[in-house]
């Protein structure tokens, strides 16, 4: 009996300090969370996707060498190809793995129309880092959904704005047929209007188009001062290029899709030269955090430039990082900490996020492309007047 | 609209249905051989012209700048990849698969086709982007009224008419032609005439490739872009209008190619509704045709065999 009694003691002894011994191991070791990032990887804007990523990848390794920090976090990278069918296949993906808490998700718009439901239906907290339609967070009342840049709205104000300003009058308007584009036509058009422009024809055109010499006869039968083209690089690429074909000599305004390296990479010669468009927010090199920012990518060695939105991207991915922090690995609970979040401190300035989720900077920067790069307007040589835009 | 305008208009248009032509011309061909319909045409046409553009890079590393040189070489290892390229196809997955239902022929292509492409995206340096293409052809131009025509438009057509006439005359009027004519009609009985069927196969698929190759870099010259995409809606283009013109028939590629064309240019200009519709127009006028003419514009003349 006693035997016995004394073995009890000394099983539950021994019970006990292996218990002890593994919390102290759990107290040691973080616990793994994931995150996700979704983008588009491959296809005619991988470029801004692999810098968006890049920039995703960057803040997570920055926060694991943190000694502060209270998880050790893995990023799940899925590539959305820039299309909607796929986009919505890789967002069910993530938000349907129960080990995902939060992800930074979508640069192309009509990729996160679609999958925004997706994460409300599976109460999957998202940021959005780089799409830019505003009914991505103003179309629907889903808390789950963020944003961090700013969306076309501002920047069509600011673009058609900053154009009259510049004394251009008429306008061409070509634009792809996806919610992106539709909405830089609508609300380019609108402000335009509201600025006095005269907007002579609009076209839409398909996002694989080759061929743009029927839209841009017409438009040189018009005579406009400016062609907007609301839509992305690749296309942007072609009409500049075929504008050139036919003879056209106006002045060509982009928007924030036109804002990669390789619009220069696609273009022959001085093509590019004096192409103006705008952008949220403000370059990374005069952005609060971007010194920090730009000598961190620096120091990882990606292969691909961080392009327009990297920083939102890394910003977003902090942003989402910081909640996980303060309220632990629970979806709802984060979600619950980003409606609140006030003034937060990131590298793109002061984060709030309105009642719909969206960051409520307005801060957009026109920019122009000069000798083979974009240049912020304000440093180019077309702002103090050493070369002048087409028609001026 | 001023004479300037329309002549701007008719010149696009020509532009246009000759490339459109030329891609057509290799879906008539194969199928009038070996009747298969090769879903990879497109994306051979897009390995051609980014072979064109790897071959610009290397001669410019080379230090040779004279565009005439540049252009040579470039058409020639151009076609004469893509033209092995479309005998390898043929030989190692066409042609094995002779007996087998022709969807499966159809589902290969496709399937190759979209390897291809990836494989460009993927593979070549940098290669989801689009590419500037030199213009290396003479850019003078000359203003007629409103309408800027070309130098280089005006070579790349007649370059391009003239390999579809050149085309139509090795098919019509030499002892390979009349080979490929004979195993188009009837195979066996040409086998027993001492034709060298799959030599001919081959060659057909050569040429057709090569074909797509010259339209390829005739794309990359006038629009001075490639993209990896290019060959997606060139060949669904091409495709169609070899059917409208009918199958099989080397004159109705060209008029499908030229239509297809014609189609495109009234649906944005002359039509009252957006350009964004232009594409649902000619494809819907094609349906239409289809439905009225199911065989094409110009049959084949031997489409009834069984």
């Amino acid at each position: 009996m006693t035997h016995s009694g004394n073995r009890r003691t000394l099983i539950s002894a021994a019970l006990a300090a292996s218990l002890s011994l593994s919390f102290a191991n759990g107290a040691l070791a973080k616990d793994t969370v994931k995150v996700g990032f979704i983008g588009p990887l491959t296809g005619g804007v991988s470029s801004i996707g692999l810098g968006g990523r890049n920039s995703a990848e960057l803040a997570v390794a920055l926060r694991n060498q943190d000694p502060d920090a209270k998880y050790e976090y893995e990023l799940e990278v899925l590539d959305d190809e820039c299309k909607p069918n796929v986009g919505v296949q890789v967002a069910t993906k993530l938000a349907a793995s129960r080990d995902v808490l939060g992800a930074v998700t979508h640069y192309c718009s009509s990729v996160a129309m679609g999958a925004v439901d997706i994460y409300h239906k599976f109460n999957l907290p998202v940021i959005v880092w780089g799409a830019v339609l505003p009914d991505i967070t103003y179309g629907n009342d889903y808390t789950e959904v963020h944003r961090i840049n700013g969306t076309m709205i501002n920047q069509n104000e600011a673009a058609a704005k900053f154009m009259t300003d510049q004394g251009y009058k008429t306008w061409a308007i070509i634009h792809d047929t996806t919610d992106y584009g539709k909405g830089h036509n609508e609300y380019f058009s609108k402000y335009l209007t509201e600025n006095g422009g005269e907007i002579l024809g609009t076209f839409g055109v398909t996002s694989d188009q080759q061929d743009f010499t029927a839209e841009l006869t017409k438009i040189k039968q018009m005579n406009p001062e400016v062609v907007y083209f609301g839509g992305l690089t690749p296309l942007a690429v072609r009409i500049r290029q075929q504008m050139d074909k036919l003879g056209i000599e106006a002045q060509f305004q982009g928007a924030s899709g036109l804002k990669s390296e390789s619009y220069f990479t696609g273009l022959s010669g001085d093509l590019a030269e004096g192409t103006v468009t705008f952008l949220e927010g403000a370059p990374a090199e005069k952005l609060p955090g971007g010194e920090y920012f730009m000598a961190e990518y620096e120091k990882e060695g990606y292969g691909e430039s961080f392009e327009a939105y990297g920083p939102f991207s890394f910003a977003a991915m902090n942003l989402l990082m910081d909640a996980i922090e303060e309220v632990g690995a629970d979806r709802k609970k984060v979600t619950e900490y980003l409606a609140d979040v006030q003034e937060h401190a990131s590298i793109t300035g002061p984060v709030t996020f309105d009642e719909h989720g969206q960051n409520t900077v307005a801060l957009i920067t026109p920019y122009v492309a000069q000798d083979g790069e974009w240049v912020v307007w304000s440093d180019s040589a077309y702002a103090d007047g050493t070369r002048t835009l087409t028609g001026k | 609209m001023d004479i300037g305008l329309f002549g701007q208009y008719l010149a696009n248009g020509v532009m246009l249905g000759t490339m459109y032509a030329l891609v057509a011309v290799g879906f008539t061909l194969f199928f009038g051989v070996l009747d298969v319909i090769k879903f990879s045409h497109g994306d051979v046409l897009m390995l051609g012209s980014f072979t064109g553009f790897t071959v610009y890079i290397g001669l410019l590393s080379l230090g040779i700048e004279n565009p005439w040189v540049m252009i040579a070489a470039i058409l020639v290892v151009s076609i004469i990849t893509t033209a092995a390229l479309g005998a390898i196809i043929a030989r190692y997955l066409v042609l094995p698969l002779k007996s087998a239902p022709p969807l499966n022929i159809l589902l290969i292509t496709l399937m190759l086709g979209t390897a291809i492409r990836e494989a460009v995206r993927l593979f070549y340096p940098d290669g989801s982007n689009p590419k500037a293409f030199p213009a290396l052809l003479p850019t003078a131009s000359v203003d007629l009224g409103g309408f800027a025509l070309r130098a280089d438009s005006v070579i790349l057509v007649a370059a391009g008419i003239a390999v579809i006439i050149g085309l139509n005359l090795v098919i019509n009027r030499t002892r390979l032609g009349l080979a490929i004519r004979a195993v188009a009609q009837d195979e066996e009985t040409a086998k027993i005439m001492g034709i060298n069927y799959t030599m001919i196969v081959l060659v057909t698929f050569a040429i057709g490739s090569g074909a797509a190759a010259f339209a390829g870099i005739m794309n990359g010259l006038y629009y001075n872009e490639v993209n990896f995409g290019m060959g997606l809606l060139l060949g669904l283009i091409g495709f169609c209008a070899a059917i409208i013109g009918g199958l099989g028939n080397i004159y109705g590629a060209i008029l499908g190619g030229f239509l297809f064309a014609g189609l495109q240019t009234i649906g944005a200009v002359a039509l009252p509704f957006a350009s964004a519709y232009k594409d649902v127009f000619a494809f819907g006028v094609v349906i239409a045709l289809m439905a009225w003419k199911p065989t094409g514009l110009i049959a084949e003349r031997s489409s009834d065999r069984v």
